[in-house]
């Protein structure tokens, strides 16, 4: 968010004295608005993030004493063969959630925003949009049981399909071999994320004045020169809000690796979020799942901050 | 030819085949969906000899009857509506209180504040997950889904008080104004202006709050482990594989926890769309 969102053009015909005088009487006056706000907030969250980081130095089975040991469980982290490959899957896992459905939901977007909506009419590309989106509204959780059912490899309809179309011999169990499985569960999450840019992109794309693209066809640009010379540049701020949120949100994919493969086979899907359940839950390993998630927390924190910086000081040089 | 003449033309087979290739890819995100539609009203003597693509032979709900009654899905359901409609409301409550300070009564230090709410609602989950766990059944809301409203009351609020900063920041001034002049106190104010005058925004912001709470599955797995007390996501994802091995009962599940989501897209797609792009552009 920008400063200027926050701070609104002063009211006519009123002196910056008289505003901050009663600027200050409202803000003593408002700020016990806050306090139910921030009581829940620092229950819920603040407290619970500090308990996180104190687990995280300890040794401890969720039963009985807590023992301190320090750093021990991030060094340990540190030298943790499955904790590196988890992160490596959820690498691809942004591959799949965030860069890949940005690109093709841009491409898309155009597409049904200046080729089928221009040709063949709004409501045309509106139901092709509304198509695309639906996985969007559904639990993620979910759509991973339906993909599970479909990707069952005895009953499942893929095999089936591919039986049918006289293609069996590419049948294949694709969630159950570790070569394949985490490829599966990419292309699984491409399919429920790509809905997401596509709406965003076709609402931006509304500000475009038409006459650029009017002119540029005049100029003899065909609509691959189009997309690139005027779409992507003037796309780019709802570039950086897609890659932003659709990153934070492969970052919480545990529902779909817990419906799909649990991690499995072997620790070929496994990553950083299921990792730590399972540590939590199933080892209970309290403290070294609770490492795992605070080494998490930092770097959605960074990840955070690095667009939102790379999105602002494109705001500057636009600016 | 003019210009727009040409640009809105049909000449030539290329229109079409990039529709048919668009109608493809529209295929394929629906394709799932009507999938698993056919194969829950497909009995088991029909799945066990046709497979999962053919079309059901006649419309069996055995399936739906029997995954119903053996998970208590009507509980289930109400779960869902409770936790979903509770924290919507609750949600709104909260971000409409810490916009009130932060967006109109400007309280010093704003810009962090609102920076510390949306840490709440970026962090991931299995960061408070275990702490959360642990304090719930400290205080005796471990397996009670007033526990889930109250976590999500304040993650979906942290997301709406710093959605609703930034439209009441723009209020119009002089409407205050002209309040405070005619004697009408801040709790007055809110009600009577603020809350009026913003509720396209209070709109979408409930029908998200509901939907995403809808859709949540890590703490409400975690702190609701009674399936009586399960909401739909949870209740649907940990019956698969337990007592569930027949094929056309996980269809039918599964289209459960469908239905309703195909239910909301329908009433509030409109809604859904601007508030995307509400979120998207603030």
């Amino acid at each position: 968010m920008s400063q200027a969102a926050l701070e609104p053009a002063r009211p006519p015909g009123t002196t910056p004295e008289a505003a901050a005088v009663r600027g200050r009487r409202r803000r003593e006056s408002l700020a016990l608005y806050l306090l139910p706000g921030a009581a829940l907030f620092v229950a819920v969250i603040l407290i619970p993030m500090g308990m996180n980081v104190w687990y995280s130095l300890h040794q401890w089975y969720g039963i009985g004493p807590m023992k301190w040991v320090g750093l021990q469980n991030y060094v340990r982290l540190f030298h943790d063969s499955t904790f590196w490959t988890s992160f490596e899957h959820q690498v691809g896992l942004v591959l799949a959630m965030a860069v890949v459905p940005t690109v093709v939901g841009l491409v898309l977007a155009a597409g049904l925003f200046d080729y089928i909506g221009a040709r063949f009419g709004g409501r045309t590309a509106g139901l092709l949009r509304a198509c695309i989106y639906l996985p969007q509204v559904m639990p993620l959780a979910v759509m991973g049981v339906v993909w599970g059912w479909i990707l069952n490899p005895r009953i499942g309809a893929l095999n089936g399909l591919l039986g049918d179309v006289g293609l069996g011999s590419l049948r294949h169990d694709w969630l159950g071999d570790p070569r394949t499985a985490l490829y599966t569960v990419m292309a699984v999450m491409v399919w429920v994320q790509i809905g997401f840019p596509l709406v965003i992109f076709m609402a931006g794309m509304q500000r475009i004045d038409p006459s650029l693209h009017e002119a540029a066809e005049v100029d003899g640009a065909d609509w691959w020169q189009r997309f690139f010379r005027i779409t992507v540049p003037i796309m780019r701020p709802e570039t950086y809000v897609v890659l932003l949120m659709t990153t934070i949100g492969a970052l919480k994919s545990f529902a779909a690796i817990y419906t799909l493969t649990q991690g499995g086979p072997g620790t070929s899907t496994n990553v950083p979020s299921y990792y730590s359940y399972a540590n939590f839950f199933e080892t209970t390993r309290v403290g070294y799942g609770a490492a795992i998630a605070t080494v998490m927390t930092v770097i959605t924190v960074v990840v955070t901050l690095v667009l939102l910086r790379l999105q602002s000081r494109q705001q500057e040089v636009r600016d | 030819m003019s210009v727009r003449a040409v640009r809105s033309g049909r000449r030539g087979p290329v229109p079409y085949v990039v529709l048919l290739g668009f109608v493809a890819v529209a295929v394929l995100m629906v394709g799932p969906f009507v999938l698993v539609a056919m194969n829950s009203v497909k009995s088991r003597t029909d799945f066990a000899a046709h497979g999962g693509m053919s079309v059901p032979s006649s419309v069996d709900l055995d399936s739906f009857r029997t995954f119903w009654n053996s998970v208590g899905f009507t509980h289930v359901l109400t779960n869902s509506v409770v936790v979903g409609a509770s924290v919507a409301v609750l949600a709104v409550v909260v971000s409409l209180f810490n916009a009130y300070a932060i967006g109109i009564g400007r309280v010093k230090g704003r810009l962090w504040i609102l920076g510390v709410f949306l840490l709440g609602n970026l962090l991931p989950q299995e960061a408070l997950v275990y702490p959360l766990y642990d304090l719930a059944k400290r205080v005796g809301l471990y397996d009670n889904i007033l526990a889930v409203i109250i976590v999500f009351t304040v993650i979906q609020g942290a997301f709406g008080t710093y959605l609703l900063s930034s439209v009441l920041s723009s209020f119009p001034t002089e409407i205050l104004e002209a309040a405070r002049l005619d004697g009408a106190g801040r709790w007055r104010i809110l009600w009577r202006i603020v809350v009026p005058v913003s509720r396209p925004t209070i709109g979408v912001m409930l029908t998200l709050f509901f939907i995403w709470t809808w859709n949540e599955f890590f703490i409400p797995m975690v702190l609701l482990p009674s399936s009586a007390n399960q909401t739909v996501s949870v209740s649907i994802a940990t019956t698969q594989g337990q007592h569930m091995v027949d094929i056309t009962m996980q269809a039918a599940s599964s289209m459960l926890a469908v239905i309703p989501a195909v239910i909301f897209f329908l009433l509030f797609q409109r809604t859904l769309t601007r508030g995307v792009a509400v979120g998207a552009v603030k």
